[in-house]
């Protein structure tokens, strides 16, 4: 998958998890923490690894949470893990 | 062979179960029961519906609320937030002999009764609320304190410290006479600042949401299916054999059976009785004439004492102690104009309750005490409220015997033991606890507790 469509897939994913951060999503700043922009608890970011798990069979082991901070750190943490798909 | 399997249908299984099924584990609910809900159910009678079980939901916040544990239950069980079509309630009562204090889903209410009815103690109340932890900042040593010590910190008057807790422990607390920290902040936060809600429908709406939610997702809900033991290998949990001689294997058992009836199930000896909760209810469930509003009735529950001291114990020289009680009207929440009132008036009157007195009853006797208490609940209850006995037309009650039987909690502990089990973890490997036991209650902390122990012991790995 492209950077591109993994921020794609991101971005669906955090508007399941919660659809109130559709407004939001829209206009987010790839840079900035999820947690600043985002209506995000730790549960939630639980949410994340275990969608990625669901639609891509992704394991993100739990000492690399810290990687899905951005979208930008998201999108490089997860590219090499996504190139095959 | 189940990716897991959860002992249970009411509304901590039912979740973990949705909780366990979306994120594609093959899971199984079993229920001894021939229907869902545990101890929050509902049943046909004489042509009319019943609820059992919870009187309101708890934790409401206004339709769209974003925060809270109403909102992050529902966004985790992937539902809509307004999927339960929560009614708020109008407003509640604390009666006590020579004062009551009138609160509602806006906590401002509660503390413009305090400032007209206990000025002295206003800032001291809005201090203990300012302090109050978070719930994700609860931790064992909050569980360890005592409700009742850290509340005299804050507030001098005796009679309203009594006050604050009767609601609170009315709605969930196990322990007799004090109450942990850490359950009254919940209970607190849940009532007090959070508020009451319903569904136009009762309790069987939200079951139904739940068991459709979770049959959509391809989890199995097996009904009449009691567990007689749970299977162990080396320590370590394997399976069940059912009631009727099936064997059912998972490397994963989640069970909200209660801890307890949990050890039992994996033949462990019985337990101390400090470990058994002691709180029992009946209740008496009247169907009226009119509406209650009709009569003058306006309160969606009121939480009444009769001395300035409340006593929260097992009775133990009679069936009921009815001293304190609590009194619900589900006509009282603000319905959609669209949806209308409930088709009848509904009193429904609670009372603590001795188990080994109602279980120690032959049948005939049972039927007697429960005329004779239910009509004790009834004059007692109308020394707080319009007497509406002229008004009913029909009557059903519960027991501490119909408690035991639906949910199979020994002593038909409503709340279950009092010592909780918040990490859900019991001695044996790969089987772990949710619902009641494991310590939240309610139908959105049963929830919570649910969701949470799937996400702790069956999907973070």
């Amino acid at each position: 998958m492209t950077p591109d469509s993994i921020r794609e897939v991101i971005v669906e994913i955090l508007s399941v998890i919660n659809p109130d951060n559709v407004d939001q999503l829209a206009v987010m700043d790839d840079e900035q923490p999820f947690r600043e922009q985002l209506d995000l608890d730790s549960m939630d970011f639980l949410d994340i690894v275990l969608e990625l798990r669901k639609r891509f069979r992704i394991q993100v082991p739990e000492d690399d949470y810290a990687q899905l901070d951005t979208m930008s750190s998201t999108v490089a943490y997860l590219q090499p893990l996504m190139q095959d798909i | 062979m189940y990716d897991a399997i959860i002992i249970g249908a009411g509304m901590s299984g039912l979740a973990a179960g949705i909780r366990a099924a979306y994120f594609e584990k093959r899971v199984c609910i079993l229920e001894r029961h021939y229907t869902i809900g545990g101890l929050n159910s509902f049943y046909r009678l004489r042509g009319r519906d019943y609820d059992v079980g919870l009187h309101a939901v708890t934790n409401f916040t206004p339709p769209g609320s974003r925060h809270g544990p109403l909102a992050r239950s529902l966004r985790q069980l992937r539902f809509d937030k307004d999927e339960f079509q929560l009614a708020p309630q109008h407003r509640s009562q604390i009666a006590f002999p020579g004062c009551s204090l009138h609160f509602n889903n806006d906590p401002g209410m509660l503390e413009s009764q305090l400032s007209e009815f206990f000025p002295s103690e206003v800032d001291s109340f809005l201090r203990l609320v300012e302090e109050l932890p978070d719930y994700d900042d609860l931790d064992e040593g909050h569980y360890a304190r005592s409700a009742r010590q850290v509340l005299e910190s804050y507030i001098q008057d005796p009679l309203l410290r009594e006050m604050l807790l009767c609601p609170l422990m009315w709605y969930g607390n196990a322990r007799q006479d004090d109450m942990d920290y850490a359950q009254f902040v919940i209970m607190f936060r849940s009532i007090f600042l959070e508020g009451f809600a319903r569904p136009h429908e009762g309790v069987r709406l939200i079951l139904r949401k739940l068991v459709r939610r979770f049959r959509e997702l391809g989890g199995e809900l097996m009904l009449r299916s009691g567990v007689e033991k749970i299977e162990l290998d080396q320590g370590r949990a394997v399976g069940v054999e059912l009631e009727d001689g099936r064997q059912l294997s998972a490397p994963c058992i989640l069970s909200s059976a209660g801890w307890v009836e949990t050890m039992r199930l994996c033949g462990q000896p019985p337990a101390a009785p400090r470990q058994v909760g002691q709180l029992s209810f009946v209740e008496t469930i009247s169907t009226l004439d009119q509406m209650p509003a009709d009569l003058g009735h306006e309160e969606t529950i009121v939480f009444f004492n009769d001395s300035e001291q409340f006593h929260w114990c097992r009775p133990t020289t009679e069936l009921c102690d009815l001293r304190t009680g609590v009194i619900c009207t589900p006509n009282n929440f603000d319905y959609e104009p669209g949806l209308g009132d409930l088709p009848d008036g509904v009193m429904r009157v609670t009372a603590l309750a001795d188990h080994a007195g109602w279980t120690g009853l032959g049948e005939q006797a049972y039927q007697a005490a429960k005329q004779d208490w239910g009509r004790r609940s009834l004059a007692s209850a109308v020394r707080f409220v319009t007497d509406y006995r002229p008004h009913v037309v029909d009557t059903d009650m519960f027991t501490p015997r119909t408690i035991e039987h639906f949910t199979s909690h020994v002593h038909g502990a409503v709340y279950g033991a009092p010592g909780k089990f918040i990490d859900g973890k019991t001695p044996v490997q790969n089987l772990f606890l949710c619902g009641t036991d494991q310590g939240f209650v309610g139908i959105i902390g049963s929830i919570v507790s649910g969701v949470s122990m799937t996400n702790h012991h069956l999907l973070r790995n």
